[in-house]
């Protein structure tokens, strides 16, 4: 076992761990952090996206002692100052972006990733972005409307709510 | 103007805050004092005889706890299907068993051999690797037609064959129909397979066994849709723990489609182990775990005709089914491509006579049962492409040739056993040519020849059949459990209400709609109602959430105790008022005495009737909580008009959807936000099966899309924004809310209009191709242009 140290939504924490520990397990058992998921096994339903050091990342793809001293960031983390939902997650609500809640987190963070360096992209540039998040209720329709209303995009137009 | 609360309004989902914010509380996220990990050590091979299993190395290894195989599970029943199908000589199917952990023999890539329980699930996972196996593999049965064979390998040797059973439809319009094919003008014939496919609910199954020594309780933690149905199965059946020792409890569960419904053998292990070892035992499912363990869906092989007369009127519909069961009965699996498909053979159509015929078989892959649809997207595909293709083979416009034969008058009752209550075709199939601009088409079709692509217009008709019932009936048809729902309307003294729902929510929203339907009963606010759901311990027995019945039967069962509540609340109100019961009026909250300007507030009454000082005591309790079970009359018949257009790369076999519209009839609607989620979602997952998704078994019995990488999942770029309406309404006549249910029709029907879609490109590019199998990838289409 080996200790290490993050800060992990801008509080230091470490743990023992061992090499094969991947980052989501840190978060989710050692952090008791749960609303990072696990919906598969070799990286391609992104429902650990989490940020590291303002990157995003799949936090299954990451061994915890790979993150020694970085800056995590992840669902639990990424609301506003004063605890209320960003205007990201409020958009997700206000549009319906979420059926069962499990890919939303993922969702969440893979998409505030895409808002940081493109504040205003289009349809295509957003389904683009999410190719490796999935979602097996919403059909994207709502999760890439949410998205494009958060960045201040005219929705109305888009065929139903 | 929409309505802004009540029934018929989009308020944004009440439980949406805590998923955004990573508060969700799934199965995994529990984590009990001195839990355990158990891994299972599954077969690797498809059909073999267990020589051997040596644990003792394994025993030895760090932070094992205990290390179970099929031995320890003597005495210990097996899991029980939920359904006996009755052949058409009148023999009950052939019924294997289906140990909790293989004994014998394994039957699957997947069948759990042994269990480790260990400190950690690393340790619990190093340690299967020390267990030393011996197997004698056998050779595996994977095609049906195969499997039928005299000299096929047998899944289970003491059946005499790996025929599950031969079911015809209606039987006794056998004759007829041959008949009817005889004297037909023409005949289309259509054979094709239903791909298998495997549902993914993004959250992995998971299951938590936690025993309570001092009170002789085990409580059950699991990803099911309907807590209740595992705890009646699993306690009477498996394990012989009566229901006052047993709760079973369905946290946030992510995503269900199906298979969750079912009751699984990692549910009893943990169940079991936690009682052996005294400490709470937990699984949790990887997604490569999943493919193998989880129950997939659809794999029927069919041939299906249709005989048109000289008119194009439809005459019969003959239909001959291989449908897959795989290597145990899962749950629900037998009534499946009967009694959920045959039963919707009909479809939009006045076709007289109808014969189903299916025959179901044992071969060595995962179990397969209900996936979103069971049975009706089936029979929708095979009715919506054979329609296709007689109107192409007859040179007739497939919209008119539908129209020529859509029922119109109501109700209906088909030659195979249903009655269709209420419905519109036309008013669907109206609906649909407007919002998918059909009238744009030919310009479009020529914009994308400009570029090289070819275009193509599929559309179809569905109808779905949910809320299966009632249970006298379905008895009969050999469902082995009811079909009726449950809810408890517990009014709060000061008049908020906590509704306890046999429905389970994961992801229809149900902690938001089902007090839209209260509010509006009483006319108080939405926020003075909080719905309890997913605990046995906590909520009346009730059936759960499949079939698109959660608010069709559970709603109905909800309406109905508050209704009782209102009853009881008016007794009262007349008492405070001192006024004659029958003058009492319940609005807006408030009561008041017909005709006078006397009136009090919803809180006084619930104040009173649970601090009676002023209460008529001689008359009636204290008090204001009732229940109500609700037994459905009839099946809710949802319909609708869907249409595609795809853009075919005639270079590359590449099918994009360039534009997706669904008209449906859903009946009265409580939340239109939330009914769209659905049939988006619903569109998805069509379309993957259309395009994107088949589990793929080699000849030997291995599963080759057994993850991610290989099973391909719509993603984002894959789907283009859709176009839904549910402006036709023809409200449900047997229930109090007029609702229909929605879950599904989007994955019913939408994989005929992007086949049909696809077809018609290839038309339109001098390709002539009568069909091609789901999943339409580039390779499938690109061979079909090319030959």
């Amino acid at each position: 076992m080996t200790k290490v140290t993050m800060t992990v939504n801008g509080k230091s924490v470490s743990g023992e761990v061992e090499g094969r520990t991947l980052l989501v397990d840190f978060l989710r058992d050692a952090q008791r952090l749960t609303g990072t998921h696990v919906g598969c096994d070799t990286s391609q339903c992104g429902a650990c996206t989490v940020h590291v050091d303002g990157l995003q990342v799949k936090s299954c793809t990451m061994f915890a002692l790979e993150a020694e001293g970085a800056n995590v960031t992840t669902i639990e983390g990424i609301g506003n100052a004063d605890g209320t939902m960003s205007a990201l997650q409020a958009s997700f609500q206000e549009h319906h972006g979420l059926q069962c809640g499990f890919c939303t987190p993922g969702m969440i963070m893979a998409a505030s990733s895409l808002l940081k360096v493109n504040p205003k992209p289009t349809e295509a540039e957003i389904r683009h972005h999410l190719e490796g998040n999935i979602c097996r209720c919403t059909g994207y329709h709502n999760i890439v409307k949410a998205i494009m209303a958060a960045s201040g995009q005219d929705v109305s137009a888009i065929a139903a709510e | 103007m929409p309505k802004d609360h009540g029934i018929g309004a989009s308020p944004k989902r009440r439980e949406d805050v805590r998923f955004l914010t990573g508060k969700g509380q799934y199965t995994d996220d529990i984590n009990l004092h001195g839990q355990t990990y158990v891994h299972f050590l599954r077969s690797d091979v498809a059909h073999g005889i267990i020589k051997s299993i040596d644990t003792s190395a394994a025993e030895s290894m760090p932070g094992v706890v205990r290390i179970f195989t099929g031995a320890d599970f003597e005495g210990v029943g097996g899991l029980p299907c939920g359904w006996q199908v009755t052949d058409r000589h009148g023999q009950p199917m052939q019924e294997p068993g289906h140990p909790v952990l293989a004994r014998g023999k394994v039957r699957h890539v997947g069948d759990p051999i042994a269990a480790i329980i260990a400190e950690t699930k690393e340790q619990a996972r190093d340690a299967a690797e020390a267990i030393g196996l011996d197997i004698e593999e056998l050779p595996a049965v994977v095609d049906m037609v195969a499997a039928l064979a005299p000299d096929a390998p047998k899944v289970h040797d003491e059946l005499t064959s790996n025929l599950c059973y031969d079911w015809g439809f209606v039987e006794e319009n056998k004759a007829a129909v041959d008949e009817a094919f005889q004297k037909a003008a023409h005949v289309t014939t259509l054979e094709l397979i239903n791909n298998r496919l495997v549902a993914n609910p993004m959250e992995p199954r998971v299951a938590v066994g936690d025993y309570n020594q001092a009170n002789d309780e085990s409580t059950l933690y699991t990803t099911s849709q309907n807590p209740h149905v595992i705890r009646l199965l699993m306690g009477a059946f498996v394990l012989g723990i009566p229901e006052h020792k047993l709760r079973v409890v369905a946290p946030d569960v992510g995503g269900g489609f199906g298979t969750k419904i079912f009751h699984y053998a990692e549910e009893a292990f943990v169940t079991f182990a936690s009682r052996q070892i005294r400490r709470p035992v937990k699984w949790t499912s990887t997604r490569s775990e999943a493919f193998m363990s989880d129950a997939h869906g659809r794999d029927h092989k069919t041939k299906i005709e249709l005989a048109l007369d000289a008119d194009n009127n439809f005459m019969a519909i003959r239909t001959d089914t291989y449908a897959n069961m795989g290597a145990y009965l899962s749950t629900f699996a037998p009534s499946v491509p009967t009694w959920l498909h045959g039963t919707l053979m009909a479809g939009n159509y006045k076709t007289p006579l109808i014969y189903v015929n299916v025959k179901a078989v044992f071969t060595n892959t995962v179990p397969v049962d209900a996936y979103r649809g069971a049975g009706r997207p089936e029979a929708t595909f095979q009715l919506e492409r054979l329609v296709d293709k007689a109107a192409r083979e007859l040179g007739v416009d497939p919209i008119a040739l539908r129209r020529q034969n859509f029922i119109t008058q109501f109700p209906y009752a088909t030659p195979v056993a249903v009655e269709y209550d209420t419905g519109n075709y036309v008013a669907t199939m109206d609906r649909m040519e407007e919002i998918m601009d059909l009238s744009g088409f030919e310009a479009r079709r020529k914009a994308s020849e400009a570029k090289g692509k070819w275009r193509g217009l599929g559309v179809n008709c569905y109808i779905e059949a949910c809320g299966i019932a009632p249970s006298n009936l379905v008895g009969q048809l050999g469902a082995r459990a009811g079909l009726y729902d449950a809810a408890t309307v517990r009014v709060n003294a000061t008049g908020s209400i906590s509704v306890m729902v046999g429905a389970h929510s994961h992801g229809q929203g149900h902690e938001t709609t089902f007090p839209q339907v209260i509010a509006e009963m009483i006319g108080i606010d939405e926020s003075q109602v909080d719905i309890v759901h997913g605990d046995s311990s906590k909520i009346p027995f009730g059936m759960g959430t499949y079939g698109s019945r959660s608010l069709a039967v559970c709603g109905s069962a909800m309406v109905r105790a508050a209704e009782k509540v209102i009853r009881k609340a008016k007794k009262i109100a007349a008492h405070l008022l001192e006024a004659s019961e029958a003058d009492i009026e319940l609005k807006d909250g408030k009561f008041s005495v017909a005709g006078t300007d006397k009136e009090c507030a919803w809180g006084d009454v619930t104040l009173a009737a649970y601090v009676p000082h002023n209460y008529p005591l001689e008359d009636i309790e204290p008090g204001l909580e009732e229940t109500a079970f609700y037994d459905p009359a009839n099946f809710t018949y949802p319909s609708g008009a869907y249409a595609c257009e795809v853009e075919v790369d005639p270079e590359t076999g590449k099918v994009t959807i360039e534009k997706f519209a669904a008209a449906d009839d859903f009946g009265n609607v409580v939340n239109p936000m939330i009914v769209e989620g659905q049939v988006h979602g619903g569109i998805a997952q069509g379309i993957g099966q259309a395009l994107l998704e088949a589990a793929v078994y080699d000849e030997n019995g291995q599963l080759q899309s057994a993850s991610y990488m290989d099973y391909a999942m719509p993603r984002a770029d894959d789907l283009p924004f859709y176009i839904v309406d549910h402006s036709c309404c023809t409200p449900c006549t047997h229930n109090p809310l007029g609702v229909k249910g929605c879950g599904e029709a989007g994955a019913i029907g939408s994989p005929p209009a992007v086949v049909n879609a696809v077809i018609d490109a290839l038309a339109s590019g001098g390709k002539n191709v009568p069909h091609i199998d789901m999943p339409l990838t580039p390779h499938r289409v690109w061979k079909a242009i090319n030959q």
